[in-house]
């Protein structure tokens, strides 16, 4: 069974497994486990990162592409079910359809993208995608007529996922059951079966080419398996997935904007979260997330900490103020790709 | 010696006349600036604003070409891709504009000699001072990620990232606003159309540059190397050359080269923060990638291209600007998909 669902992929370490399993727990009883807002808000934030930073996993860890642009996908889910909702009105029916409609164009500029710039030279990718990212962004918050702009958009979702919604008069374990919390299964749910889909595809034999040709692109096209084709679908599933995950953000945030969705900032973490948790691993990004989600939320306190300890040394309380974590990461990251490459799963593993 | 010219064949060598249309292949990119102009003075209606936008499309241009000189060669050279490159425009804006700040008597100044000799003791300084981070840069986040494109993508950004929380921990998180110097602000007329004075002077720095740089690389030993590196660096190291040393050399004469951009672009802007370098390295790929990776030439026309179509299109339909480059990009890659005009690599 387990087998089953983790298509033979095992941790392959006891303190890795005894991890997963516990993020696993805690994100499936979040609401009974802690039940502030802000840790839910937390806990569905780390699901759906999960899966954003799996699906970016998929191309930069199995194929070895790395693209600017996966924030970009995520937005048009994310804005999908914006626009959906806001022409079509509140109902299950926009939401499904926007996130049809925002995946679909997600898959098809991933393919325009893909077959445009692999098909050139693969280091053309990198530049290429940020170079549309970013227009994309742009335009984005200048066509405020139909995204809002840099306000972004509110977005009115079913009252049965809303705070307002009490299903049951009783109180179940000790928690009262909200439309909030049936929103937070949604998201937890969904972000589960994405996630263990992605790890379907990266152990099926597409995975495996996918994995050859990130290790010797001209002795796979050699073998017979057509680069360009296998490079493409690898970029069009892995933003596809992005875009379904934006969907999932957007139903949970109830809000779209670009600050939010479609940001460098955005970007810049998930390169951080994959490399940090592990390249080709996927369960990297589960713990690549988690890792990270704390840290925002702990290692800032901690240097504000260090930085008023240290207020009577010059410049050292610059360099430890909070604000300056992301240059700590930085410096972490670039060590990671130096020194374990597989990062803190491959450590953990140990073969890194 | 006497033996070879009496048994020597008859008929001389013939070199086979290329056709004109042969000959002027290579150059076809050449034409495409001024036929960029031409398009644009038939879109634009009024003279005078056409004028006006190309002036400041060729001074967008020219400091786009000293940025991007740097990287294009150094990706020529050993196949470095360097996306930390926008770290040293950034830091080079910031040097220049604090020296230009603590040197605000003779900026203030209205003696064309003293504000002249300010900037130029601004961009010397962003150039020393980008020249020795490129060094660093270099040793120790190039070096160790030699021969992995992928490798050196991650780990440059994570340079570009520590670089910029640095200009945080050293200038401060705020923009910073700057002046231009006393006689460069203002404008001339020419023809019913404003000209900005610091724009022609962009112009004609980023046309000097050119020129030097040019003769540097076709005329001098050391540009024979680096050429000739380009096109195969095992055959030059067995040549006997320190390949490696003409490379870090290279690397920190075009991180110096986006300092001294950096400079000019915060003096086109007037305004600098620690993220402009990031954003300018938008314009920057596309220059690269549509010039072809490691050609000067390429650079520069690829530069004035994407400059004069930003400055274009913005005042046609101001949100396609960026959009518009990208359209240049597919466009151009389309004809050529290894750029306007590709080095060819002996392998």
């Amino acid at each position: 069974m387990i087998r089953l669902f983790l298509s033979g992929d095992h941790p392959q370490s006891r303190v890795l497994a005894a991890l997963l399993l516990v993020i696993l727990v805690t994100l499936a009883f979040a609401p009974f486990l802690f039940p502030g807002t802000r840790s839910l808000e937390t806990a569905a934030r780390i699901c759906i990162f999960i899966v954003l930073v799996a699906s970016y996993d998929l191309l930069l860890g199995y194929a070895g592409i790395v693209s600017f642009a996966h924030t970009m996908f995520f937005g048009m889910g994310a804005y999908g079910v914006a626009i959906a909702t806001q022409r079509m009105g509140t109902g299950y029916d926009a939401l499904i359809t926007g996130t049809v409609a925002g995946t679909a164009l997600a898959a098809v500029f991933a393919l325009g993208i893909a077959l445009f710039s692999l098909r050139v030279r693969a280091i053309f990718f990198a530049m290429i995608t940020l170079a549309i990212a970013s227009a994309v962004g742009v335009l984005v918050s200048q066509l405020s007529g139909i995204t809002g702009g840099e306000d972004g958009m509110n977005i009115r979702i079913p009252r049965e996922l809303t705070p307002a919604f009490r299903p049951f008069d009783e109180p179940v374990m000790g928690l009262r059951i909200t439309g909030r919390h049936l929103n937070y299964y949604l998201v937890f749910f969904s972000c589960l079966i994405m996630f263990l889909v992605l790890l379907r595809v990266v152990n099926s034999p597409f995975g495996r080419v996918l994995q050859a040709i990130r290790e010797n692109a001209f002795r796979a096209e050699a073998i017979g398996y057509r680069v360009v084709y296998y490079r493409a679908m690898a970029t069009v599933l892995s933003a596809a997935v992005a875009a379904l995950a934006g969907a999932v953000f957007a139903i949970w945030l109830r809000y779209v904007g670009p600050a939010t969705t479609l940001g460098v900032e955005i970007m810049l973490d998930i390169l951080l979260i994959v490399v940090i948790g592990g390249m080709g691993t996927m369960y990297g990004a589960v713990i690549g997330t988690v890792v990270f989600v704390l840290a925002q939320n702990y290692l800032k306190d901690w240097m504000g900490g260090a930085s008023d300890a240290t207020s009577f040394l010059p410049l050292v309380p610059d360099l430890l103020n909070p604000d300056r974590w992301l240059m700590w990461l930085g410096i972490l990251f670039i060590l990671s790709v130096y020194f374990f490459p597989s990062g803190v799963v491959g450590r953990l593993r140990g073969k890194a | 010696m006497t033996l070879s010219t009496e048994h020597a064949p008859e008929h001389a060598p013939k070199m086979a006349r290329l056709s004109l249309s042969e000959r002027l292949q290579p150059w076809l990119p050449v034409l495409l600036v001024p036929a960029l102009v031409l398009a644009g003075y038939l879109m634009i209606s009024s003279p005078s604003s056409w004028l006006t936008l190309t002036v400041s499309g060729l001074a967008m241009g020219m400091m786009i070409f000293v940025i991007a000189s740097g990287m294009t060669l150094v990706f020529g050279l050993m196949d470095v891709i360097n996306f930390g490159h926008g770290a040293f425009v950034s830091f080079g804006a910031f040097v220049g504009v604090s020296v230009l700040l603590v040197l605000s008597g003779m900026t203030g100044a209205p003696s064309l000699l003293l504000n002249l000799l300010a900037v130029g003791a601004a961009m010397l300084a962003a150039m020393a001072v980008t020249g020795v981070l490129g060094l660093g840069f270099e040793r120790i986040i190039v070096r160790p990620v030699y021969g992995s494109h992928l490798k050196q993508i991650l780990v440059t950004m994570g340079g570009l990232i520590v670089a910029e929380q640095l200009i945080h921990v050293i200038w401060g998180g705020e923009e910073i606003f700057i002046g231009r110097p006393e006689m460069l602000k203002g404008s001339v007329t020419v023809f019913g159309a404003t000209l900005e004075k610091y724009r022609l002077v962009a112009v004609g720095l980023g046309l000097v540059l050119f020129v030097i740089m040019r003769a540097v690389l076709r005329n001098t030993k050391l540009g024979l190397i680096v050429r000739a590196g380009v096109e195969n660096p095992e055959m030059v190291q067995a040549m006997g050359y320190h390949i490696r040393r003409v490379f870090v050399l290279v690397f920190v004469a075009g991180s110096a080269l986006a300092g001294l951009g950096g400079v000019m672009w915060a003096l086109y802007q007037e305004m600098i923060t620690a993220h402009m370098g990031m954003e300018i390295m938008i314009l920057v790929f596309i220059v690269v990638i549509i010039g072809g990776l490691g050609s000067v030439e390429g650079c520069f026309i690829g530069a004035l291209l994407v400059g004069l179509m930003q400055n274009y299109t913005a005042f046609l339909e101001p949100k396609l600007a960026l959009i518009s480059n990208i359209a240049l990009m597919v466009a151009i890659l389309m004809w050529r998909p290894q750029g306007m005009m590709p080095v060819i690599k002996a392998k």
